[in-house]
């Protein structure tokens, strides 16, 4: 066995030379290349950053990564297992955060927080309490029975990441959850993040388009550029952020320029 | 200001204007074209203590319920199956909107001609009348479903069941209760013309006894019953419509 092998084996997500190619919306014979040869691992317990400018192929990795499209070529593994064609086996596993908070519009807070439980098969009372505790972990006690429509933006968010807690999953999955806040909610909701994933022990994957935020949500940032090729791996923890701040940014506009000399 | 007061007072005003002006018009006209307006309220309070006309209206009120009970199922099952495949959609969309352009008329005579029981006649051009809106209004709420909410709940590995019970009855509920008020109105109109075909009760055959009695206080009072009824049975949706989706902010509710 190879040292890739090892890794690969001991990886708790791995993208082998994945191709995802989609049909043109309008002219349906022809196909682009949303994702490209795409290879990288994350370790159990790690917390990885995906950074990369819109339209760069991020959510096409995340839909992989969540199971909800299949790769055309090459192959996806999330703990051993391929979240496309055992789809089910992640029932409990997998949490996803996403862009928007996604709360059901007819259910309370903690009857939103109590989705996933519930999917996983949890007795009411049980759910209950998990749901209440998170609520309560997040600074939403006394909103518990609340309608989204009557919480605010950064409160409907911390409900959706206690949506995600809940379900103690081993991946947590998170999709820019906190680009649409204010900068301050943000912060605030980005350091809470980072506490509980950690204290959790949970492998993370965090796709972001702000590098700030890569720097403080990934121990190990990955730069995508389209279509979702690696462009830079570099490893935060204990390094000099300004310094790979800059390094991301080459490498970012680097890549950008490349291709605009490629179009030309 | 309390939009329902307000809503009740001008009810109240257009309703009694109308009554008025009926009413001024008996003066005028022989009782056969326009009965008094007191004349019509004993009519109609007379049909409401009496046993066996409760019964007609009674009677009319189940073959509305049975005709909208078996299309609704019927059309959420076509709704269904056409939001779940574009295939089914393309072979079952032109056929409803076919059904859909028959006139109730046509049904009636159909219905004649197929079924030999009154009662199969009636459950039959109830159905028939009532299923393509049923099914549109249900596939209209099922493709309005969001793709945002679909995703989030597909990624927590939803059984199809659970998925249907969490994220798609929710979604359809405010399109399925829309879908009831608008064909309960629908299924009184085609109701009394059903109950023409051969039927020994119900208000459709009342109306039918009073035509041959050139009795017109009794055509309306029996008219009257059948709107009271139906007005009723929309409050009761209403009331359930305000607590199934009192998650609504309310002014959405109001738009």
């Amino acid at each position: 066995m190879s040292d890739g092998d090892a890794n690969a084996a001991a990886a708790a997500i791995e993208f082998r030379k994945v191709v995802k190619r989609f049909l043109h919306p309008a002219r349906r014979e022809e196909s682009y290349l949303a994702v490209d040869r795409l290879s990288f691992t994350v370790a159990p317990g790690e917390m990885a950053a995906v950074l990369g400018r819109t339209g760069c192929g991020k959510s096409t990795m995340f839909n992989l990564l969540s199971g909800l499209i299949e790769p055309t070529e090459g192959s996806v593994h999330v703990l051993g297992h391929d979240p496309f064609r055992e789809f089910n086996w992640f029932r409990g596993k997998i949490a996803v955060v996403f862009q928007n908070d996604r709360l059901m519009p007819w259910r309370t807070a903690v009857e939103n927080v109590e989705l996933g439980i519930e999917l996983a098969g949890k007795n009411a009372t049980e759910r209950r309490e998990i749901a209440m505790g998170w609520l309560e972990r997040l600074g939403l006690k006394g909103h518990e029975h609340n309608y989204p429509h009557a919480l605010s933006g950064g409160m409907r968010q911390r409900v959706s990441i206690a949506r995600a807690f809940a379900v103690n999953p081993e991946i947590l999955l998170c999709d820019e959850p906190f680009s649409a806040l204010d900068e301050l909610t943000g912060k605030r909701l980005r350091e809470e993040y980072t506490q509980l994933v950690r204290e959790n022990g949970k492998t993370s994957i965090f796709v972001t388009h702000s590098i700030d935020e890569a720097l403080q949500l990934g121990e190990r940032i990955l730069v995508f550029h389209r279509p979702a090729q690696i462009a830079l791996e570099v490893r935060v923890a204990g390094g000099d952020r300004e310094a790979i701040r800059q390094r991301v940014l080459t490498a970012m506009n680097l890549r950008e320029a490349e291709a605009a000399g490629k179009a030309a | 200001m309390n939009p329902w007061y307000k809503l009740r007072k001008e009810t109240v005003i257009s309703l009694g204007g109308l009554m008025l002006a009926w009413q001024i018009a008996s003066y005028f006209f022989p009782p056969y074209l326009f009965p008094p307006v007191p004349a019509i309220a004993q009519k109609f309070f007379a049909i409401l203590i009496d046993r066996e006309s409760l019964a007609n209206a009674g009677a009319t009120a189940a073959r509305i319920f049975a005709g909208l009970t078996v299309a609704f199922l019927l059309g959420a099952i076509l709704a269904f199956v056409m939001g779940r495949s574009q295939r089914s959609y393309r072979y079952v969309y032109p056929l409803l909107n076919f059904i859909q352009g028959v006139p109730a008329l046509s049904w009636v005579v159909i219905a004649i001609i197929w079924f030999k029981g009154t009662e199969p006649r009636i459950l039959f051009i109830m159905t028939a009348t009532t299923l393509p809106a049923f099914s549109f209004q249900i596939l209209d709420a099922y493709s309005s479903m969001s793709k945002d909410l679909f995703e989030m709940t597909l990624s927590f590995r939803p059984s199809k069941l659970d998925l249907f019970r969490t994220l798609i009855l929710p979604t359809i509920v405010p399109g399925m209760l829309t879908a009831w008020k608008v064909n309960l109105g629908n299924a009184a109109r085609v109701v009394v013309v059903a109950e023409l075909v051969g039927a020994t009760g119900g208000i459709g055959y009342q109306l039918l006894m009073q035509q041959q009695l050139f009795d017109m206080a009794g055509a309306l009072a029996w008219t009257l019953v059948l709107v009271v009824f139906v007005l009723l049975v929309q409050q009761v949706i209403t009331r359930i419509e305000g607590w199934l989706l009192a998650y609504r902010p309310s002014t959405e509710r109001s738009a």
